[in-house]
């Protein structure tokens, strides 16, 4: 009877609602889908003398389907579990591992000093190796932390190593990729249903494809090298549902910049975070990678965006790797719900200093701007230059300030050069660029958004009145 | 050598490792620590696995406690930092070439712990100029320790430069999971906001079976939350000695 009074609470939600379930009540009170479960699952049971048990959680029977979220349900299969619930620690299987040469070099070296300096990793096909951060600099160290890639690739015949040797030009170097994030998506590594970790904040962009992506550190990614498998928290999942046609002025980067806005930078810590809704499902793929990129600056461990044929599309010709995907249940827990009406939102910048300090672009348009930015993980993707160009077509007039443009990966440079923009009567993206006046799109990486060496392209290396724009 | 550890730091015994056969399981957990952990740079523990022998015997020696109630203590003064404090302040970009695993490296990651703190802020600095560790062993934070990009390098850095404990009122996420896995730092939270009730130079204990945080300079007490299920990973020496202890990956070959 508690549970039929439970079900008619799920009644449609206004604005935020926020249940009444703290995470630590999650994993000691008995599911609420008790009486959710299906006839031809009670059709399996046989009269069975059950042995006795102080407590019997109906999901203990196995018979019982228990209602999860999505981020549950493919760390439940990952783990080899029928159930999961948030708080629980599990040993999640791997499917695909990803590091850079910022991180990578570090964790060869605890891979090596842990499981043996003749070690083999635990997959060659499932580990993923992309020199991206700190690449066209004469700093030493830098171009020693590539090779140490190179070498471990080499030496564990690593399936999946994006090298470049030629730093004079990229396009000398065809394996070469670009910024890690837009290269795991652009080559297929990213998967419904599977588990995606990585040894960069920003994996979490890879939950657009509808699967769990997070970031670790070296020492956990050191131990999945050798043991394919990694110790997981169970997150509770905050789930975003946004309605409403999206006006042609916003992107997705506003979208999240109004969530966390809402929830600061801490509001999803442990958190997954679900975005559904009709405006989400009419995003393209890049559109649903900024909007997961970014849950990690609300503190968020993952995002997910349930897989559609949008993904099935553009995962086509990317992959021939079998996947399943999950959805969440309609009876699934959240931790919260928030709602927005899409149609109604202005476009929005973070201030200085911080991705939580939200504020309108229309607010700040007095304010004096030194340069500009398009690139990194977030804003440099192909959508990202094409929404720059038809801003400057739009205007006619030429920049004021040095505009900097790197994009993310070599196919988003080779887009920028090849990709006629609509409206344009067939012009490129570059060739728009050039005639505002930007900067020549650079080669591709990380570019100025982490800092790094010195010598990296736009980077700032003196105080500036006001500040830089990462579009 | 007694009267030193006591205002220093006890070692607990992590429980795998029997107290009955002290020999054999010390070498097996000096076999489990990372080699590259120079105990000498660092005066106070940062895993209840460093070498440290002396101390660990003392502990050993005196009544032994119940196997599940860790007696750490940590001592020393502490560094009061705020809210959102950012990778990028503990460890800037630009030294992420430095890779922790490589035991120089580590060392000059240490000396350069915490040098993002704006200069205005945070006069008194972490490291003192000419000197490559903090004599803050101990740090105190507000909110959200540790967001910002995920690198591996900003517990590593805390670590290297003799921190051995964070208080903070929250982490985020993967720095806290960073400070597990490696053991270089117990990430701590407060039950109330320390970070304003403390001051840099603060004589502090933290006792960790205890969970309190004793201010003597103050002469106040705050309580701790417990650690939890990061607790055995960190007693354990970090992930893989807890891995091995659960028979989850073989020893290392001799």
């Amino acid at each position: 009877m508690a549970s039929s009074a439970i079900a008619s609470s799920s009644s449609p939600f206004i604005n935020k609602v926020q249940k009444d379930v703290g995470l630590s009540t999650f994993s000691s009170q008995p599911s609420f889908s008790l009486h959710t479960a299906k006839k031809r699952n009670s059709r399996k049971i046989t009269c069975v003398m059950a042995p006795q048990q102080t407590e019997r959680k109906p999901a203990t029977s196995g018979s019982v389907k228990t209602a999860m979220t999505m981020t549950e349900k493919i760390l439940a299969r990952a783990s080899e579990k029928p159930m999961l619930s948030p708080g629980e620690n599990v040993w999640v299987n791997v499917d695909v591992l990803m590091t850079h040469d910022v991180c990578g070099p570090g964790t060869f070296g605890i891979f090596k000093r842990e499981f043996g300096q003749n070690a083999k990793v635990w997959d060659r096909e499932k580990i993923v190796i992309i020199p991206d951060h700190y690449i066209f600099t004469t700093d030493d160290r830098a171009n020693r932390n590539v090779d140490i890639c190179r070498d471990f690739a080499m030496e564990q015949n690593i399936k999946y190593f994006y090298d470049i040797k030629d730093l004079g030009n990229f396009k000398a170097n065809p394996d070469y990729k670009g910024v890690c994030h837009v290269a795991l998506a652009q080559e297929g590594h990213c998967r419904p249903g599977e588990v995606l970790l990585g040894t960069d904040s920003h994996t979490c962009t890879a939950g657009a494809f509808g699967q769990f992506a997070t970031g670790i550190g070296n020492t956990d990614a050191g131990f999945v090298l050798g043991a394919g498998k990694l110790l997981l928290k169970v997150p509770p999942t905050l789930r975003f549902v946004m309605d409403g046609e999206m006006p042609d002025y916003l992107l997705a980067k506003d979208l999240i910049l109004q969530i966390i806005g809402e929830i600061s930078v801490s509001g999803a810590t442990y958190k997954a975070m679900e975005f559904v809704g009709s405006t989400v499902e009419s995003l393209t793929m890049e559109e649903r990678m900024t909007l997961c990129n970014m849950v990690v600056e609300a503190g968020g461990k993952n995002g997910v965006v349930p897989a559609d044929s949008t993904t099935y599309k553009y995962l086509e010709d990317k992959t021939s790797t079998p996947y399943e995907a999950v959805y969440s249940d309609d009876q699934a827990r959240f931790l919260s719900e928030y709602r927005f009406d899409v149609s109604k939102l202005e476009p929005l910048v973070a201030k200085p200093h911080s991705p939580d300090n939200r504020a309108l672009a229309r607010e700040c348009k007095d304010v004096k701007i030194d340069r500009v930015y398009i690139g990194s993980c977030t804003g440099g993707k192909t959508e990202d230059f094409l929404a720059a160009a038809k801003v400057f077509l739009a205007s006619g007039k030429k920049v004021k300030v040095p505009t900097f443009l790197v994009p993310a990966t070599q196919k988003v440079w080779m887009d920028v050069y090849s990709l006629p923009v609509p409206g344009s009567g067939g012009k490129t993206c570059s060739q728009i660029f050039e005639e505002a006046g930007c900067d020549t799109p650079a080669s591709p990486s990380c570019g100025a958004c982490l800092g790094g060496p010195k010598d990296t392209y736009a980077r700032l290396n003196e105080p500036q009145a006001s500040f830089t724009i990462f579009v | 050598m007694a009267a030193s550890s006591s205002i220093r730091t006890y070692i607990p015994i992590p429980p795998f490792l029997s107290p009955r056969n002290p020999q054999s399981s010390l070498s097996s957990s000096l076999k489990l620590t990372s080699p590259h952990f120079s105990p000498s740079s660092k005066p106070l523990i940062s895993s209840p696995l460093s070498p440290a022998l002396p101390l660990r015997a003392a502990t050993t020696s005196s009544s032994t406690p119940s196997p599940h109630t860790p007696t750490t203590t940590f001592h020393g003064l502490c560094y009061v930092v705020g809210d959102n404090i950012d990778t990028d302040q503990i460890i800037p970009a630009e030294y992420l070439t430095l890779v922790p695993s490589n035991p120089d490296e580590y060392k000059k990651l240490g000396s350069y712990a915490l040098i993002g703190l704006p200069a205005a802020e945070y006069p008194t600095r972490f490291i003192a100029p000419d000197e490559t560790t903090s004599k803050y062993s101990i740090l105190i934070a507000g909110d959200n320790f540790g967001c910002g990009s995920s690198r591996e390098h900003a517990p590593v850095a805390l670590g290297a430069a003799g921190v051995v404990a964070v208080v903070a009122e929250s982490y985020a996420r993967i720095f806290f999971r960073n400070s597990v896995a490696t053991g270089e730092v117990y990430p701590l939270e407060s039950e109330v906001r320390v970070c304003e009730a403390c001051r840099t130079g603060d004589v502090v204990t933290i006792e960790l079976g205890l969970g309190r945080l004793i201010n003597h300079t103050t002469g106040k007490d705050y309580g701790l939350k417990p650690i939890g299920d990061a607790g055995p990973v960190i007693e354990a020496g970090g992930i893989f000695a807890y891995a091995r202890k659960a028979g989850m990956i073989p020893s290392l070959a001799a």
